[in-house]
């Protein structure tokens, strides 16, 4: 019987577990990263008593705030469609881990060696206004509404700037296997391609943030204003889910930045894993240093970024990438 | 209009640099942060607790309060209760603050001739349970008898705790400072 299980399977199986695991232990350090850049940006320490005096500045933090979200009551508010209300976390987070199986970490470091990797990531990852959406309207409350309809207006404009982004890249490869597209820069920063597209850098860039809810586009979840946005009734797991999502969306956002213009596991001296990790982690701080810098946009300044400045102008980038392509 | 717009754009790509900038450098720069039950603030000037009895110059345990009722017809919370005792005449008649205060109001008609009949002060309460903290009283005491305390660990499980005897607090603080 043992025979009959094919070994891509096996590899795949294996490979979605160590992604759990990673999207996991990523969340944790997220998490308490998260807590502690936005201490020392308000002069304060952040989280620092947890446990006992042996472990010191808090670092048991993630690990409470996860106990407590586990131990947390599963609550069904009163008129919510309970099938759609418990489906959607389960939507948000099952995509964000398939995402991580075509992302090359390393030279020898990929789960599935796809040629449509980018395209499945790009599949995949639009699954989650999906999940969003059915969050906010199954919850059966007026800011969870507001907050689902906010996040489908803002996911679906910021699509496109992505999308045209990605293709100037795609064309100047001509391929959608993410290995390759690394694998095709050098080990030097000047060959790398944000020096070819500096501007599909930073349009990629601001649309990764808008399509991971971050700061300054956190509409969805916009604290003043919609109490929690789409996640308002939820609690415990339901509420870690999105929250893991959320996370994992910020590293696989991290993860395409960094192969699509940095090089992904190129890198002088060190092996390749370790250049990839630190580009991704220093991607995700920048995220984070954005997050407790800049105040939130309003809706209509957020929708007139991407149609009047981010859209033509990732356009452009393809024509002329197409242009230069051509000569 | 096309190179406006650009250039209010490049101002503004250049704002949101200058505004990392801005956080980055508090993120490098020290942390104003107390840890509390490790470290305690220098100082604790400044902090506006419940109000306490200012001594008196010569005498230490007595308060430089003249029992005029200023505090307590100006509390908005009438939180604050005194009694006071003439001297020489009618010695020890406990009244409520309302009656004392007629009483002190007679007396300083009286009181304006002849100056040796000065009221003393036999109890000064304040039900810390209803103050709102503003201060009038201090403001309105026209000898300064009045203050902020530095109290800061004031805590307790019944509400008869924050009834403050202030006049024996005084005299409690007058002891320990002699000791």
């Amino acid at each position: 019987m043992i025979e009959a299980i094919p070994t891509q399977f096996i590899i795949i199986f294996v490979g979605l577990l160590a992604v759990m695991a990673f999207v996991g232990l990523n969340a944790i350090v997220l998490v308490y990263l998260e807590r502690k850049v936005a201490g020392f940006i308000h002069r304060r320490p952040g989280p620092y008593e947890v446990g006992p005096p042996c472990f010191p500045h808090g670092i048991l933090q993630p690990f409470a705030d996860g106990l407590k979200l586990v131990g947390k009551q599963l609550f069904t508010p009163r008129g919510a469609d309970s099938i759609l209300f418990w489906l959607a976390p389960m939507i948000s987070i099952a995509p964000a881990i398939v995402c991580f199986i075509v992302i090359p970490f390393g030279p020898h470091l990929q789960i599935v060696n796809t040629n449509v990797g980018l395209v499945l990531i790009l599949a995949f990852t639009g699954i989650n206004v999906l999940a969003l959406c059915l969050a906010g309207w199954a919850s059966q409350n007026k800011y969870g509404l507001i907050g689902a309809a906010r996040d489908i207006s803002q996911g679906v404009a910021y699509e496109i700037p992505l999308l045209l982004v990605v293709l100037s890249v795609v064309f100047m490869t001509g391929t959608f296997n993410l290995f390759d597209i690394a694998d095709g820069q050098g080990a030097w920063p000047w060959q790398w391609y944000i020096f070819y597209q500096p501007l599909a850098f930073i349009i990629f860039f601001i649309c990764a943030l808008a399509e991971t809810n971050r700061n300054p586009f956190d509409l969805p979840e916009a604290e003043s204003e919609l109490t929690a946005g789409f996640h308002t009734e939820y609690s415990g797991m339901g509420f870690a889910c999105f929250f893991l999502a959320e996370y994992a969306y910020m590293v696989v956002a991290s993860c395409i930045i960094a192969i699509l213009f940095l090089g992904g596991f190129q890198g002088p001296v060190l092996p390749g894993g370790w250049w990839f990790l630190a580009k991704v982690y220093v991607l995700l701080l920048i995220m984070i240093w954005i997050r407790w810098t800049f105040p939130r946009v309003r809706f209509d300044q957020l929708l007139n970024i991407c149609w009047k400045w981010l859209i033509p102008l990732a356009v452009l980038n393809l024509l002329i990438t197409l242009a230069v392509i051509a000569i | 209009m096309i190179v406006k717009s650009l250039r209010e754009t490049m101002l503004g790509m250049w704002s949101l640099l200058v505004g990392m900038k801005v956080t980055a450098v508090n993120f490098k720069s020290t942390q104003i942060t107390v840890h509390y039950p490790r470290e305690v603030v220098h100082s604790l000037e400044g902090y506006r607790g419940h109000i306490e009895l200012v001594p008196s110059d010569e005498d230490p345990y007595k308060p430089k309060c003249i029992a005029c009722n200023n505090c307590v017809r100006i509390c908005p919370s009438a939180c604050i209760s005194l009694t006071a005792i003439k001297p020489k005449k009618k010695a020890a008649e406990k009244t409520e603050a309302p009656d004392s205060a007629d009483e002190v109001k007679t007396k300083g008609k009286k009181e304006a001739p002849a100056k040796k009949a000065k009221p003393e002060l036999e109890s000064f309460v304040c039900d810390y349970n209803y103050c709102c903290l503003c201060g009038l009283c201090v403001q309105s005491c026209p000898t300064g008898a009045l203050r902020y305390s530095s109290n800061v660990y004031l805590a307790g499980f019944t509400r008869q705790e924050f009834v403050l005897d202030l006049l024996s607090r005084l005299q409690n603080q007058a002891q320990k400072k002699e000791q």
